[in-house]
């Protein structure tokens, strides 16, 4: 353990996935607000075909190209769910189902295909699935670390105009904020993060990432400003643990690791968070049997 | 002096028709109140206006077109129902919000700002509650908070969508003062409401719709039987007056 914290490489690697953390939980908390939590785990799921296609298309396994191909299998994804909501009678859940089987079937797929004709550059693919920080090299660290400090400053820059986005877009409209590029812009957030995510977290559970830590923090806190600066804190604390004991040992997978760190902070925020945690309902319902008991003023 | 010119304005939903060529216009300093009956398209009528629902034909202008900024000049209080209550901010967050359009990109609200938006509270006896959470408001006070929050914008031109809808006495109290203050100081606003027997009351304007307009004028011209009796397809009764000189009005 101590020689892979001293590995530079590893170093890189420990840092990305802290800083995917961090964004993931930003841009969770986002679609959250949007009532979107289930739109980004059919995008991530519908990332798989695109990583497949484009390395059977490419015939290399660099990662600009694998997430560039889940960034378009994404979008695309998203574009249909939308599409499928507005023109037929299918609702929006039933609409994320349909798509996100049919492409994370579609991509599992095209991974067999791959297996059979890829005749041998094409192992470790299927790490997209679980995720696998640790196979990363640094050039994907670097990438995946920038990107998520362009999303986390986006987010930073325009905070004013994302709280009105959020709150009441017919408001911000009127505030004369063009709505729909923002909301092309959190859609174009959201794939980046999970596009980027996907090798170390994988398709399945990316969206745990963006969505445990983002309803953590409103256990916590009643300000939308503490609410993705907590999101952001419990998502780098998950993203980091979970790295760092999927690489204590060989062959274990980071995904699952993140989501049972993030699960566990999500049960403390449950049972002791300050603003909505169970225990503290529990003791203003006390507060409030006892002060009725006694008859006094009321405050 | 017309604030605001309709021309022809129509709108759907689908292939519904729900508004069919409106065309008026709003004097300045007026008090109008949109009635007519649920499903006439009077809250469509407004969002239409202010470009927050596409119209399938006509023309709308403000202030004569002089004016280019109209989007902090023309504010709106919608329905409450509007905004998730549980969204994680306060009283003063919200009623800021209003002054977005005049912070101006990449800059946060300051002192001045928040002293503005307190200014608003006040006005609508919401002070104590500027840093409450918003989901723990009643539904009056939550009106009030929107309320606030378009004043702090200071527009010339107001929109409200059912403000008076399901509120306790001291809001409809607050709202009607407010409404008042905003008509001396020159203001124009525009208000869709449900309670007929407060019309005339409230409102020195009228615009009666239902899908097309009825009518549209000075309180006692347009609010007669005949009118409210096309507006409503006859399903109303006029009971007129009683001791207190207030009218009876049923649907």
């Amino acid at each position: 353990m101590t020689g892979l914290l001293s590995s530079s490489n590893f170093q890189w690697v420990l840092t990305s996935a802290v800083l995917l953390g961090m964004a993931a939980g930003m841009v969770g908390t986002m679609a959250n607000l949007r009532k979107q939590g289930l739109m980004s785990d059919a995008i991530s799921h519908a990332a798989l075909p695109g990583v497949i296609l484009a390395f059977l298309i490419s015939g290399e396994k660099q990662l600009p190209v694998l997430i560039t191909g889940a960034a378009i299998s994404g979008l695309i994804a998203a574009f249909f769910i939308q599409s499928i909501k507005r023109t037929t009678r299918i609702k929006e859940d039933a609409a994320m189902g349909i798509i996100l089987s049919v492409f994370f079937g579609g991509g599992i797929m095209l991974l067999s295909i791959a297996n059979r004709v890829g005749g041998g550059s094409q192992s470790g693919l299927d790490r997209f699935i679980f995720g696998q920080a640790a196979s990363m090299v640094r050039m994907d660290a670097y990438i995946m670390g920038a990107l998520a400090v362009v999303v986390m400053l986006l987010i930073f820059v325009s905070f004013k105009e994302w709280k009105v986005v959020l709150f009441d877009p017919r408001h911000a409209k009127m505030m004369g904020i063009p709505v729909r590029l923002y909301s092309s812009l959190y859609t174009l957030l959201l794939v980046l993060v999970i596009v980027i995510g996907i090798q170390a977290v994988g398709v399945i559970l990316m969206a745990a990432m963006l969505i445990i830590p983002a309803i953590s923090s409103r256990y916590w806190t009643h300000s939308l400003f503490t609410v993705f600066v907590l999101s952001a804190v419990f998502g780098g604390v998950s993203g980091g643990i979970g790295t760092l004991i999927s690489s204590s040992g060989s062959n274990l997978p980071t995904g699952p690791f993140i989501v049972v760190t993030s699960s566990l902070i999500f049960l403390l925020s449950l049972f002791f968070g300050t603003k909505k945690g169970l225990l503290f309902r529990g003791e203003k319902l006390h507060a409030n049997r006892r002060y009725l008991k006694q008859g006094g003023d009321h405050k | 002096m017309s604030v605001l010119t309709v021309q022809n304005l129509s709108s759907a939903y689908e292939k519904k028709l729900v508004l069919d060529s409106l065309t008026f216009s709003v004097n300045e300093g007026t008090l109008t109140g949109i009635v007519g009956p649920n499903g006439a398209g009077k809250s469509t009528m407004i969002k239409a206006i202010l470009g927050l629902q596409p119209k399938i034909s006509g023309s709308i202008e403000f202030f004569n077109g002089n004016e280019k900024k109209i989007n902090q000049r023309v504010g709106y209080v919608p329905q409450r129902g509007a905004v998730d209550w549980d969204f994680p901010t306060n009283v003063l967050d919200v009623v800021t919000m209003g002054l977005y359009g005049q912070i101006g990109w990449l800059r946060f609200p300051n002192k001045k700002h928040r002293q503005l938006a307190l200014e608003a509270l006040e006005k609508v006896s919401m002070s104590d509650f500027a840093h409450r959470q918003i989901s723990q408001l009643s539904g009056g006070q939550q009106q009030r908070v929107f309320l606030a929050r378009a004043l702090v914008q200071d527009a010339d031109l107001y929109f409200m969508d059912e403000p008076f809808a399901g509120v306790d006495a001291k809001t409809e109290k607050t709202i009607i003062s407010v409404l008042k203050e905003l008509i001396d100081l020159g203001k124009t606003v525009m208000v869709v409401h449900h309670d007929l027997q407060t019309v005339p009351y409230y409102f020195d304007h009228v615009l009666l719709l239902n899908k097309e307009l009825i009518a549209h004028g000075p309180t006692n011209e347009t609010f007669t039987p005949s009118y409210l009796a096309q507006t409503y397809g006859g399903a109303i009764q006029w009971l007129g007056r009683d001791n207190n000189d207030r009218s009876f009005v049923q649907q």
